[in-house]
């Protein structure tokens, strides 16, 4: 399992976020995180998103983690989220931040 | 039989997430005893079948739509809301309700239970999958996951005949309450209903040690290389090339065959019959209209076995995933690809096809360009045409001319539809970010009993319509060509003083300016049962008594004595956009459930052609001048 690097993250994107908080689209593939928040913000448009990402388990808390992403750019990513793998467009991904998990321990 | 006959059978509902195996199940239980059809005013597909349980009830059986929640979202979201809530017209709210889950995957399949637990109807879990749970070291005491969530939970394969006896017991003692049940009360649940639900599925896979998050998993190996960024598309269009290699190569032969033995049928029938007008009407109009459809049937079951292998397997979402930033440019969705792909053998399967796009705008918009895609209908007119005027040459350093011809034609269908994908797209909300949200199910092995059933409702739903609405629209067509009958001493061909030789004239002077002469405009008429028709159409007007094969060989000669230049790119421009097919308009008035869509297609594709008939006649009549 790849232990992330938790200080590499040198302008996080919002200003109250923590050093380790980060956007889903910016964690490396591969990567362990934990979802921090899912908010409908203004790249989402309407505040259904928010909802239905919750019901298909995007939720705080929930393991997620970068399966692929397209080789062109605003390609949809695959995300692994708990037990499930849902393609999310990008406007779709960053209504979700996320937190590197820590390195499990083993 | 039924022991008892007169009590009535308690209805069931299979409620579960999309990809828990639910429809497998379904099949299991009930076999090849189901009925497929469309929920009233809707696309979504309603399929119930019966089972007989050992003690010699029948249990009617009906599979819903895949749900995420009951907080519908997309139209098969919801019907099964709608069902299980009673609010639904016309469907009775089941009697009882399985919610199969996918042992691997509780973590989001069990927040449906808890809101289907919420709604009090009678139900039982089905645990299902548990096979492969258990090779995934998921071992889940069904006991253990009933004592944490107050409702009872069977343990199933759903692939496997013996896997489902659990829950045949279960159904066995089903009963119709003695009264009918009271209304649900159902509340639309908050973010924070929502964030309650997982914090008690934690708890509950923390209780019954049923989940295992981290590791890579065996579909995650095969999606590192699916996925790949670079492989992926290669894997691909390596298997898109297969399958679309296998629906011409393959389905030649039964093809042959069909349109042999319909020619023999007709030929045998026409042999024992006196010469009548039944005998006209069953040998020209029944037996060559509903044959010229019919022999698609062979490419329709390649097609749709390939789709459904790629369907089981769980390849075609991540199709759909490559796909996406490409059809997302003229604003479709990934999964709008394969119905694209299937119209390139005939327009009506890859227009049921459309039912994999749950977004109803997307499958509306793809069902709209369906049709402009190059079917093999027009490859016998394309043939004809470019035999007949395109020189046997090759240019630019060995590509045979005719066949750039012919590239040509299907480059400009494609560009044709993602341009009409673009401006319908465009024309509807636009700026607003359409989500994907695509579930990418963990691969599994096909199961080939599946595979049959769906494959033999799909052939079903084709022969139905043939049999149905085509049948009815090639006898129209064939009256049409046929009434009222040449007078005495006439000298044209019959079909000239038919009511079709009629409109035939009139479009003529519609026709004229995109260069059509009137022999054109009477085969169009005719030619709209499919688009190969028009070559034997042709032959009839220009009095050919050459039948079958021959007379494209005889025509050729024929027209391009006769036909000029400009005229002859004029009918393939024309060829590429008129919805020369009834049976493509009677397909989308069934899946759209509405005269609105076939309406707007006829019409914006006969404005297409003639817009690029025109454009290609005037150039090629000033180029050749």
């Amino acid at each position: 399992m790849l232990t992330a690097p938790t200080t590499d993250v040198f302008s996080p994107a919002h200003p109250r976020a923590h050093a380790d908080e980060m956007r889903l689209a910016d964690l490396p593939p591969g990567t362990c995180a934990r979802v921090v928040c899912v908010s409908a913000g203004d790249a989402c448009g309407h505040a259904e998103l928010g909802r239905r990402l919750a019901e298909l388990g995007f939720l705080p808390g929930e393991a997620i983690r970068i399966i692929a992403k397209g080789f062109m750019a605003r390609a949809p990513i695959a995300v692994r989220i708990g037990t499930g793998t849902f393609a999310l467009r990008l406007f779709e991904a960053a209504c979700i931040r996320v937190r590197l998990a820590q390195p499990q321990p083993g | 039989m039924d022991a008892v006959p007169s009590t009535p059978s308690p209805l069931v509902a299979l409620v579960g997430n999309p990809n828990c195996g639910k429809t497998a199940l379904f099949n299991i239980l009930t076999g090849s005893r189901q009925k497929v059809a469309n929920y009233a005013g809707v696309t979504v597909e309603r399929k119930e079948g019966s089972l007989l349980t050992p003690s010699g009830r029948r249990v009617r059986v009906l599979d819903l739509p895949g749900a995420y929640s009951l907080d519908p979202l997309t139209p098969d979201e919801q019907v099964t809301a709608d069902v299980l809530l009673g609010r639904r017209a016309g469907e009775p709210a089941p009697d009882f309700v399985v919610c199969v889950t996918d042992a691997t995957n509780l973590r989001q399949n069990l927040r449906l239970v808890l809101s289907l637990k919420r709604l009090g109807l009678p139900m039982v879990v089905a645990l299902n999958m548990t096979d492969i749970a258990r090779r995934k070291g998921i071992a889940i005491e069904p006991k253990r996951l009933a004592a944490e969530l107050g409702v009872p939970v069977v343990a199933t394969v759903g692939v496997k005949a013996d896997g489902v006896r659990s829950l045949i017991k279960v159904l066995d003692a089903v009963s119709i309450p003695a009264q009918a049940h009271q209304a649900v009360i159902w509340r639309t649940p908050s973010a924070a209903d929502i964030e309650h639900d997982q914090a008690e599925v934690r708890r509950i896979l923390g209780a019954i040690g049923g989940d295992r998050l981290d590791g890579v998993t065996v579909s995650d190996r095969i999606d590192a290389v699916v996925l790949q960024p670079v492989l992926g598309p290669l894997i691909l269009a390596l298997i898109l090339f297969l399958v679309f290699q296998a629906v011409f190569a393959w389905a030649q032969v039964p093809m042959d065959a069909i349109k042999t033995g319909v020619a023999a049928l007709g030929g045998w029938v026409g042999a024992i019959l006196p010469a009548s007008l039944f005998k006209d009407l069953l040998v020209d109009g029944v037996l060559a209209g509903v044959g010229s459809v019919l022999v698609f049937l062979p490419q329709i079951i390649i097609l749709f076995f390939f789709i459904l292998l790629l369907e089981d397997s769980g390849y075609l979402p991540r199709a759909a995933f490559l796909l996406d930033r490409v059809m997302g440019s003229v604003g479709l969705s990934g999964r709008a690809f394969i119905p694209l792909l299937s119209s390139f053998a005939c327009a009506i399967p890859g227009i049921m096809a459309t039912r994999t796009i749950q977004n109803p705008r997307d499958r509306l918009a793809t069902i709209m360009i369906a049709p402009l895609m190059t079917c093999s209908a027009r490859l016998p007119v394309y043939a004809l045409i470019i035999g007949a005027f395109i020189p046997r040459r090759t240019v630019w350093g060995g590509l045979e001319l005719q066949g750039v011809v012919l590239f040509a034609l299907y480059i400009l269908g494609v560009v044709g539809a993602m341009a009409v994908a673009y401006v319908l797209k465009r024309g509807g909300q636009s700026g607003r970010h359409q989500a994907l949200m695509l579930e990418l199910p963990a691969y599994h092995w096909p199961n080939l009993r599946n595979l049959g059933i769906g494959l033999w409702q799909r052939v079903e739903i084709f022969l139905t319509r043939v049999g149905t609405i085509i049948l009815a629209l090639m006898v129209i067509l064939w009256a049409l060509s046929s009434f009222p009958a040449p007078p005495p001493g006439a000298t044209g061909p019959a079909i000239q003083y038919s009511i079709a030789g009629h409109l035939g004239a009139w479009l003529a002077v519609i026709l004229a300016p995109i260069g059509f002469n009137w022999q054109i405009s009477i085969a169009l008429v005719p030619g709209l049962a499919a688009r190969e028709v028009a070559v034997g159409a042709l032959g009839t007007v220009y009095a050919l008594s050459a039948t079958g094969s021959d007379v494209s060989g005889a025509l050729t000669p024929l027209i391009a004595q006769s036909w000029s230049l400009p005229t002859a790119l004029s009918l393939l421009a024309w060829y590429v956009f008129a919805p020369q097919c009834l049976s493509t308009l009677a397909t989308v008035k069934r899946e759209t459930n509405s005269w609105r869509y076939p309406i707007i297609m006829a019409a914006y594709m006969f404005a297409l052609a003639y817009a690029g008939s025109w454009v290609t006649y005037r150039i090629a009549l000033a180029l050749t001048s």
